[in-house]
């Protein structure tokens, strides 16, 4: 029994390790300069929120969050930074940031002002149903990622650090629901990684035609569109 | 059954579209597909108003259609007929465009057509992430500046607004869980949600509206819309305007009536404040464009918020308004689109200030415009003045004089502003450009603005019994 209960908390203090780590890669993305850097950032994301799905599925055993995890880390891990990586060019990756919106320092001190907030956010729906200890770790986490990635997607201007920064958001959101929906359907976690492919290949298209045509990446800086009013 | 074949259609016309470069040959095989598609999508409509529960089930718990979904079905269905149509005229698709064009145009469809048959929340939220990635490449798909601005605007808000409504769509399946459900659908959450926690309920509503508000264009989550409706090939931007944000529409107005079993979540409040300040805004901002399809695209976002509104004042008379400004909106809009394409393809301009008298110089396209602005603008006899109408009566016959008279304001404010630039564009006179334009409209584009306006007319006078059934189930399903 002894055994089991330490095992409990192995596995429990592990999973809050992976959490911790998963935010820490979240908040590379947010201030990485160079394109590559950010890549890495984000397949550091994803391995945690596998080894998370992981830790999760131990005790008790669950097939379905050890496939999920599995599944993860084929997907993003490997497959998806290789799509990226391939699917545009090199230029695209030796580029730095040079004009951010907002500077690094206070980029970090917005981040962390964000993770705080959903820390508060989240304490109210822990409460309504009294949650297990693992969601006390992976909803805050998970909502902070999903505002972190969001000021990313604002902040930047290149396209892949905002591309990343929309899959950030998504791997937190998983973050969350690895936690609060262990058996959602297998059918929905796999059409979920597949629309994510989509998604990678889609935008990754969208990108090297932005490249081409407009002979830039800078995304933040296109403002043709707008309204003016009556001269 | 039937809804399988119906779903399957699109995915075929995709594959054989994607075999050949002849324009022609695809543009053939997507508008056969389009018609069976409607013509099934009639047949499944009738299939359930007979049936005793109003259901037509096809895969028990994943995949079924209610009086709502048909509804939003046809609507689908039918401008996705005519876009196809109109697609036949207006591309001028060189070798190699023909194949991404159609292909990509039936992939759209299907996306579409699978939102209002899912059952399983959690699946709905991929179909709508995939009504925005199969058609992002549709809305670049000119290559220009803009067109790749409005398309990278488009993919990052609505798919930064889909990660948002994800995690209220774990937060509502971890409700349930909680509350011990039998099967994750649409209908076993109606059953529960007494029974579900509302302080989670209210995180996830809170969370949807959010991030699915950013894909129907709510201010002030809208920007994105007015450039992606507008950069887009006319056809598709009859598709985007008229139907996918009304898909989008469809997912939170289903979320609703489950919401709506827990009171203390107000959810006609955060309707009303979210519809009439997109109303608002629009009206206001519709009087400022310069571009006359963003002037449709814009008032897409004006009437989303009157949807919301009129949902939000509830009782079954403001919902019956709600389900008419629905069919109105998606079947004005895209005929709005094809007029506007037609005028572009004439003109060669989408500038407002440099198209004048075009009642002399194209009168069936100078009408077309003119009949398209009036209806989009709620003009007698046109269905929107009905539905707006109704809604607006319904809201004075619940006392909420405030809200009713401020919808009315913004109603008059958009109609005078859409009516300024449509009439300086169907009458205003320019003697130096007053010339007739050679080359004429093709034939399909002619025919498409025939077929698509009869249903804005018709239904202005005339609602026919099994439609008129239809809309009042489809009222029924929002609860109370």
């Amino acid at each position: 029994m002894t055994v089991f209960t330490g095992m409990t908390d192995l596995v429990s203090n592990l999973n809050a390790l992976a959490g911790g780590l998963f935010i820490v890669a979240t908040f590379g993305i947010v201030v990485a300069r160079q394109v590559r850097a950010c890549l890495r950032f984000f397949v550091f994301q994803s391995f945690f929120l596998a080894v998370s799905a992981f830790m999760l599925g131990i005790i008790p055993f669950s097939v379905h969050l050890m496939a999920v995890g599995t599944i993860n880390l084929i997907a993003k891990v490997w497959i998806l930074p290789w799509i990226l990586l391939h699917m545009l060019g090199e230029e695209v990756y030796t580029r730095r940031e040079i004009d951010q919106v907002v500077s690094i320092p206070a980029s970090l001190i917005i981040a962390l002002v964000l993770t705080i907030v959903s820390c508060f956010l989240s304490l109210p729906w822990l409460k309504a149903v009294s949650a297990a200890k693992a969601l006390y770790i992976n909803i805050p986490i998970g909502l902070a990622g999903l505002f972190l990635g969001a000021y990313t997607l604002t902040a930047r201007r290149e396209a892949v650090p905002q591309l990343l920064g929309l899959l950030a958001m998504e791997n937190s959101a998983f973050f969350a629901g690895i936690a609060v929906a262990p058996d959602l359907p297998l059918i929905s976690e796999l059409a979920l990684v597949f629309d994510l492919l989509i998604l990678i290949f889609v935008v990754s298209i969208l990108t090297r035609r932005v490249h081409k045509h407009l002979g830039t990446t800078t995304v933040g800086r296109l403002e043709k569109l707008r309204e003016e009013p009556y001269k | 059954m039937i809804l399988i074949v119906l779903v399957i259609i699109p995915l075929i016309a995709t594959a054989l579209s994607a075999l050949t470069d002849r324009a022609r040959f695809g543009a053939f095989i997507t508008l056969t597909g389009a018609t069976g598609v409607l013509v099934l999508s009639v047949y499944s409509a009738m299939e359930v108003i007979c049936s005793s529960k109003h259901v037509l089930v096809s895969i028990p718990g994943w995949i079924a259609v209610d009086s709502f979904g048909i509804l939003i079905l046809l609507l689908v269905a039918f401008v996705n007929m005519t876009a196809s149509l109109f697609s036949a005229g207006y591309m001028d698709l060189d070798r190699g465009e023909s194949r991404r064009y159609y292909s990509n145009f039936n992939l759209f469809t299907f996306s579409m057509l699978v939102v209002p048959l899912l059952q399983e929340p959690n699946m709905v939220w991929i179909a709508l992430e995939l009504t925005t990635l199969f058609s992002v490449l549709l809305v670049g798909f000119e290559n220009t500046h803009e067109a790749l601005e409005a398309a990278w605007k488009y993919v990052v808000l609505t798919l930064m607004g889909a990660a948002i409504a994800l995690l209220g769509f774990l937060i509502l399946y971890w409700a349930a869980r909680h509350a011990n459900i039998d099967s994750y659908t649409w209908s076993g959450l109606l059953l529960i949600a007494p029974h579900m926690s509302p302080v989670l309920l209210k995180a996830s509503f809170v969370f949807i509206l959010a991030g699915l508000g950013a894909k129907v264009g709510l201010v002030p989550l809208h920007t994105w819309l007015p450039d992606a409706h507008s950069q887009a090939p006319s056809p598709v931007c009859a598709l985007l305007s008229g139907v996918e944000t009304t898909v989008v529409l469809y997912v939170i107005l289903r979320l609703l009536p489950i919401i709506r079993l827990v009171p203390s979540i107000h959810a006609n409040m955060w309707l009303i404040s979210f519809g009439l300040v997109s109303v608002g805004a629009a009206a206001f901002l519709l009087l400022q464009v310069r571009d006359y399809k963003r002037l449709f695209a814009f008032s897409t976002v004006e009437h989303m918020g009157i949807i919301l509104t009129a949902v939000g004042i509830g009782g079954g008379m403001a919902h019956t308004g709600a389900m008419l400004q629905i069919v109105g909106h998606a079947l004005t809009k895209s005929f709005c689109f094809y007029a506007a394409g037609s005028v572009l393809l004439l003109m060669g301009t989408r500038d407002i200030g440099s198209v004048h008298g075009l009642i002399k110089r194209a009168p069936a396209t100078g009408v077309a415009l003119l009949s398209g602005g009036l209806a989009i603008a709620g003009a007698p006899p046109f269905v929107l003045f009905m539905s707006e109408f109704s809604i607006l009566r319904a809201g004075l016959h619940q006392q909420r004089y405030f809200v009713t008279g401020l919808l009315a304001l913004f109603i008059a404010i958009a109609f005078f502003a859409i009516m300024n630039h449509v009439s300086r564009m169907v009458f205003g006179s320019d003697e130096a450009s007053e010339k007739g334009i050679s080359s004429p409209l093709p034939i399909t584009c002619k025919l498409t603005l025939v077929i698509a306006a009869l249903p804005v007319v018709v239904l202005g006078f005339y609602i026919h019994g099994a439609l008129y059934k239809l809309l009042m189930l489809a009222a029924a399903t929002m609860g109370g």
